[in-house]
């Protein structure tokens, strides 16, 4: 039986995420991103992160918005349904962060070849494209078989990788499903996986469908229970987008002092997650929740 | 507003134009935005069995039971024909399997080049954009992408500041040398018209007005001499058909309203 990997938001952040570290996360794009893990950060004041993701919609923009930030290796960062990041749109305008510009399958194929342990992946996509001009990870390569010129993207192994998920034992064997992005690949290219969960179940529960497991316990350092804990963005099975929340934020971003404020009412204030969630209202959690049920068929494993 | 019409608003009928790109049978990424609303119409009116593919990890066969503001939306899981992966969906799209595409933009230029990610220079941006997400990917790999985005002369102009998406470059033969696998810009719809490109000099060329637009309204709003096709039509109107579809799916008129 191997030692419990139960531990708070604080301890996973605090024992996980250092000043400098690379941090993969917002993997599955729109859905299940680690709001609760990003508060932590916030809260905690890391700084000179480097933050790796696809489209993490607004976390990415809160993290640079609260000082955590140095560099951002990413496709897209803003506000998927209202488009611009401002805090990302003041940081890069003022110099005060780095950005690698990559396509969503070059990011990808970037930590696909963390996860096989190569130095980098041949693609097609992204030639003909400026990309290569700010984004040093991508670089052009001749095939050796049929001398054509591809994209070249070069391996990323972040330190952690930080996954929401729907639920998961203490040992950090877990269960998502829904549209996964590129989860999998990061939490094999990582170094170390945080998850955080809606629910703690059982190891029986997740041995049941060992299909459904994105990523063994073995390679998990940490598991923490945080429901609602990628609030705004959805769960499959637990809850829907919240819209709204999504523009308010544009409008509390759009200036340093209104984003200032969010971040002192929102992050600073609350003694801890819980007292966050009660300031969106148990009311409005809980139209969030799925009125359609739609379980799937069991399968069978036996022998 | 430039459309003149108490019927429809010119989201409305953009999104129409774009439902009206996608055949019946035809594999489709959908982007963001006006392009998931044109996904539903078209799959709810003359293209039943085109496939959606959603860059987050679905495949859909049938559209959301509900209406969706953005493809993460749980209805667009329900019983969709997949749920997986960014990579191999994009595999399929590098291989060659996606007929079409949808993309916005910031800056097009007259080669269908597009930027969404710096005004100005690189190092010193005026203003910084959120990036290419999988726009690049989609304008490097589709076998065709269709460029939906507001018509201005700020948008339109002669050379886009970075390339983000790449369109035909500098003209004929560029993709080729670039090492690109095939596609290119089919088509770019606007809030003013519908432009197409010449099959042997790849430039953009205005084949369509909206109701109520002029030719001259639209050279005045792009950065070029457009080229203007001698045939050139006026955009479909949305039936009330569509109109009533489209006006199911986008609820409170969030991508679409006035």
């Amino acid at each position: 039986m191997t030692a419990s990997k139960y531990m708070t938001l604080e301890e996973a952040i605090s024992t996980f995420v250092l000043d400098g570290s690379s941090l993969a996360l917002g993997l599955a794009q729109e859905t299940l991103i680690p709001f609760a893990a990003g508060w932590e950060i916030m809260r905690q004041s890391r700084r000179d992160l480097t933050l790796i993701g696809p489209i993490s919609d607004i976390l990415f923009d809160q993290m640079i918005g609260a000082g955590c930030v140095r560099w951002v290796r990413s496709a897209w960062v803003g506000n998927v349904i209202t488009g611009s990041g401002y805090n990302f749109r003041r940081a890069v305008e003022s110099g005060t962060l780095e950005i690698e510009d990559y396509s969503n399958l070059s990011l990808a194929m970037a930590l696909q070849a963390g996860a096989l342990g190569v130095p980098f992946l041949p693609t097609y996509t992204a030639l003909g494209s400026d990309l290569f001009q700010t984004n040093p990870s991508l670089n052009k390569i001749v095939c050796p078989f049929t001398g054509q010129v591809l994209t070249a993207v070069a391996a990323l192994n972040p330190d952690v990788a930080i996954v929401h998920v729907q639920r998961s034992d203490e040992q950090g064997n877990a269960h998502a499903w829904g549209n996964l992005g590129m989860t999998r690949e990061a939490c094999l290219a990582a170094e170390q996986v945080i998850l955080t969960c809606e629910e703690i179940v059982p190891a029986e529960v997740i041995s049941s469908d060992p299909n459904r497991v994105v990523v063994p316990g073995f390679r998990v350092v940490a598991v923490v229970q945080a429901p609602w804990g990628a609030y705004p963005s959805p769960v499959p099975g637990y809850y829907n987008r919240d819209h709204q929340a999504f523009l308010e934020y544009q409008e509390a971003s759009l200036t340093p002092e209104s984003f200032a404020s969010w971040l002192e009412s929102r992050v600073v204030a609350p003694k801890d997650y819980d007292s966050y969630l009660e300031l969106i209202g148990k009311t409005r959690l809980a139209e969030l929740v799925p009125k359609v049920s739609a379980p799937s068929a069991v399968v069978d494993f036996g022998y | 507003m430039l459309v003149h019409s108490e019927r429809y608003t010119a989201a409305e009928l953009m999104v129409t134009a774009a439902a009206n790109e996608i055949v019946n049978g035809e594999v489709v990424f959908v982007g963001m935005r006006l392009p998931l609303l044109g996904f539903q119409l078209a799959k709810s009116t003359h293209a039943p069995h085109a496939i959606g593919i959603f860059e987050l990890g679905i495949v859909r066969d049938k559209p959301a039971p509900e209406p969706i503001l953005t493809m993460g939306d749980l209805p667009n899981l329900y019983h969709a024909q997949w749920l997986t992966d960014t990579m191999g969906l994009m595999g399929m799209l590098q291989r060659g399997m996606v007929d079409v595409s949808f993309i916005g933009g910031a800056q097009v230029d007259r080669f269908g080049n597009l930027n969404t990610s710096y005004i100005g220079p690189v190092r010193q941006p005026q203003t910084r954009l959120p990036g290419s997400g999988g726009a690049c990917d989609l304008a490097s790999l589709a076998k065709r992408h269709i460029i939906v985005m507001p018509h201005q002369k700020r948008r339109f102009v002669h050379k886009v500041d970075y390339i983000t998406s790449p369109g035909f470059g500098k003209g004929r033969g560029w993709r080729e040398a670039q090492g690109l696998p095939r596609g290119g810009p089919a088509a770019v719809i606007t809030t003013l018209g519908v432009m197409h490109f010449d099959p042997s000099t790849f430039e953009m060329v205005l084949t369509s007005i909206h109701p109520g637009v002029t030719v001259e309204e639209v050279q005045a709003n792009t950065g070029w001499a457009l080229r203007v096709a001698p045939d050139i039509t006026q955009t479909p109107e949305p039936s009330d058909e569509q109109l009533a579809i489209l006006r199911k799916n986008d609820l409170e008129g969030y991508w679409t309203g006035v």
